[in-house]
């Protein structure tokens, strides 16, 4: 039953991981850059929401008013100021200014907060539970967040097949030239995406942080765990990133029940095995062989 | 050198009496900063260790993104190998250190063969996070390591193999010396490479890689030896540095496997010049100038370097020596090809 159990977790902890990992599907899969920064991001809207719940006495929740709309600001001047520039310097350079920027990041936030962990509290729905068998108990909390996962994914893929923006955005990704011909603002457009991304980072980050402490350097792991949902999940693909996410937290729960330092390292080594996979499928090695199989 | 070219007033240029003047210079001053145990005290010798492994580290980064386009955020993972390999070897089962170092090295460049098989397949930014994790895998299973001696998130120290065979002065001499000649023969082996038939085809990758594969490059081949080549270079200045410092800790980002030291990599590469020979070792001292008389580890320590490599990528890609290469036409250490037009 402990098996069944911790699969079970697991796919509640996916949901973190696809939530932490749907900006960074967005602007990876989508936009072709990589944010190295992301995870980053996701932890400074923790801190941020901390502050809120410190000094305005306010919830978790709650302090996601403020922390939304400021990390939708902070993406698009991210995008403007740094990204811009990295992207038009060349394919290499927005993965230096972003390395750069986490390294930046993770010691302002350390002298600013400390290097003590951080929580933030889950509220009144973070202690309750329910059973579902006499030895299965599944918390409201880990439900909420992966509803709210799911909404999220949901949401962004709504967006960038219907809406204006999502139509701009593919265009764009896909020839930023002839998108700038027919009229779209293409700076504008990764501006705004970008922005998205940022906000959807602050919201993992804070439900990250109800879930787990953190400290000034959480926001690497964040980084490693959303990006890892998005390899296995697949490239470019918003629904890839929940399977991601779910297979991510099911290898770290089922790890860890072998034995607890074993959480991360599992998650790590799931990620390199789909790795290996995909390159032996992709390769000259298998798909003749499978291809002859098939004549 | 110089090769026949087919117009009689265009002629390719490898040497020029500049370049053999300084290569030949620099080759004098490793010599002669090989007397510098008989001369110099010993916080000077220390100090010029730092310089040693920071050069190394520089000029393998540069050499993986400068030369390959590969953007590792990962070398720590080899460095901490380099470092947890002489414990390894020295403590565990009792070899000379320095001659664990010499096999750490080569331990580091011996594992970084799978690791390209795995990594080199992804582009860019998947290439950078999948290196990342990688080192990530090896400081978790190094901190799991039963032997207690090495496992453990308290870290390990080499104190004991050292001192059971050296006093401290001979040791802070052979570490010396041990590191002056992992940067000349990895600086040598470096400069036969990227002059060789190698060093074309890389730069080639580097600007366009579908277009190199098109014309007959062999792409994986030429990234997975700049990628065994940095692996066992970062090994050896692990190794350096643990013989340097003794004691090491396995997790975190101030750790021998720690991201710290791909922050201060990158900051060399850029500040110094992506994708020249001589631009990292410029990176390396200047970075080793901001250690000695700025701030030294701590928080403004690195949102410095994080920033000024921010700056550098933004505002001055081609680092220092990059632009006034380019605005000179010198290079001191020729790697590459010149034309040069006329007779002269």
């Amino acid at each position: 039953m402990t098996w069944v159990n911790d699969v079970v977790h697991g796919i509640l902890l996916g949901g973190v991981y696809a939530l932490l990992a749907s900006g960074l599907a967005l602007m990876f899969g989508v936009m072709r850059i990589i944010n190295l920064a992301h995870g980053s991001l996701a932890l400074v809207g923790a801190y941020m929401a901390f502050l809120c719940t410190e000094h305005l006495h306010i919830s978790t929740y709650l302090a996601l008013a403020p922390v939304l709309p400021g990390a939708l600001i902070v993406g698009y001047l991210l995008q403007r100021t740094m990204l811009e520039r990295s992207l038009r310097a060349g394919p290499l350079v927005p993965l230096l200014t972003t390395f750069g920027l986490l390294i930046v990041i993770a010691n302002l936030l350390q002298y600013s907060f400390s290097p003590d962990v951080h929580s933030l509290g889950e509220g009144r729905i973070g202690l309750a539970t329910f059973d579902v068998s006499s030895t299965l108990t599944i918390a409201w909390f880990d439900v909420l967040t992966f509803g709210v996962a799911v909404v999220v994914l949901v949401g962004l893929q709504l967006v960038l097949r219907y809406s204006q923006l999502g139509r701009e955005l593919r265009a764009t990704a896909a020839d930023p030239d002839t998108a700038e011909l027919v009229g779209v603002n293409a700076r504008a457009v990764y501006a705004r995406a970008t922005a998205i991304a940022v906000a959807t980072a602050a919201l993992a980050g804070v439900f990250y942080g109800m879930r787990s402490g953190f400290d000034p350097n959480s926001g690497a792991n964040e980084l490693l765990y959303a990006f890892e949902a998005v390899v296995i999940g697949g490239i470019g693909s918003l629904w890839g990133t929940l399977w991601g996410g779910i297979v991510l937290g099911v290898a770290q729960a089922v790890g860890a029940q072998i034995n607890t330092e074993y959480f991360a390292l599992s998650g790590h080594v799931v990620f390199l095995v789909v790795l290996v996979g995909r390159v032996a499928l992709q390769s000259q090695l298998v798909v003749p062989r499978l291809r002859r199989a098939q004549a | 050198m110089t090769a026949a070219a087919t117009p009689a007033t265009v002629r390719v240029e490898r040497w020029t009496p500049l370049s053999v003047a300084f290569t030949g210079g620099l080759a004098g001053l490793l010599v002669v900063l090989a007397f510098a145990p008989f001369v110099l005290g010993e916080n000077s010798q220390n100090n010029l260790i730092q310089l040693y492994f920071l050069v190394i580290l520089a000029v393998m980064w540069n050499a993986l993104a400068g030369y390959g386009g590969l953007v590792s955020v990962g070398q720590q993972g080899f460095i901490g190998i380099g470092a947890y390999g002489v414990v390894f070897l020295s403590l565990q089962h009792g070899l000379n250190p320095y001659l664990s170092m010499l096999l750490a090295a080569l331990i580091g460049g011996v594992v970084a063969i799978p690791v390209a098989l795995i990594v080199l397949w992804l582009r860019a930014g998947a290439f950078a996070i999948a290196t990342w994790v990688v080192a990530e895998a090896f400081a978790i299973l190094v901190s799991l390591d039963p032997n207690p001696a090495i496992g453990g998130g308290t870290g390990t120290s080499a104190l004991l193999p050292f001192n059971l065979r050296y006093t401290p002065t001979q040791r802070l001499h052979d570490t010396y010396w041990a590191a002056l000649g992992a940067v000349a023969v990895l600086l040598l082996l470096l400069f036969v490479l990227l002059r060789s038939r190698l060093g074309g085809s890389l730069q080639a990758i580097r600007d366009d890689e579908e277009a190199a594969a098109s014309v007959g490059v062999r792409v994986l081949l030429g990234k997975g030896i700049l990628f065994v080549v940095a692996g066992a270079g970062c090994a050896a200045a692990g190794t350096v540095i643990l013989a340097w410092q003794l004691s090491i800790l396995p997790l975190g980002p101030d750790s021998i496997f720690g991201i710290n030291w791909t922050a201060k990599m990158i900051f060399m590469v850029l500040v110094g010049g992506l994708g020249t020979f001589e631009g990292p070792i410029l990176g390396a001292v200047a970075l080793y100038v901001i250690q000695t008389y700025g701030p030294n580890g701590g928080v403004w320590y690195f949102v410095l370097l994080g920033g000024i490599a921010i700056g550098f990528a933004l505002l001055m890609p081609r680092g220092i020596w990059g632009t006034i290469q380019s605005r000179f036409n010198v290079q001191l250490l020729p790697v590459g090809f010149r034309l040069r037009t006329g007779d002269r």
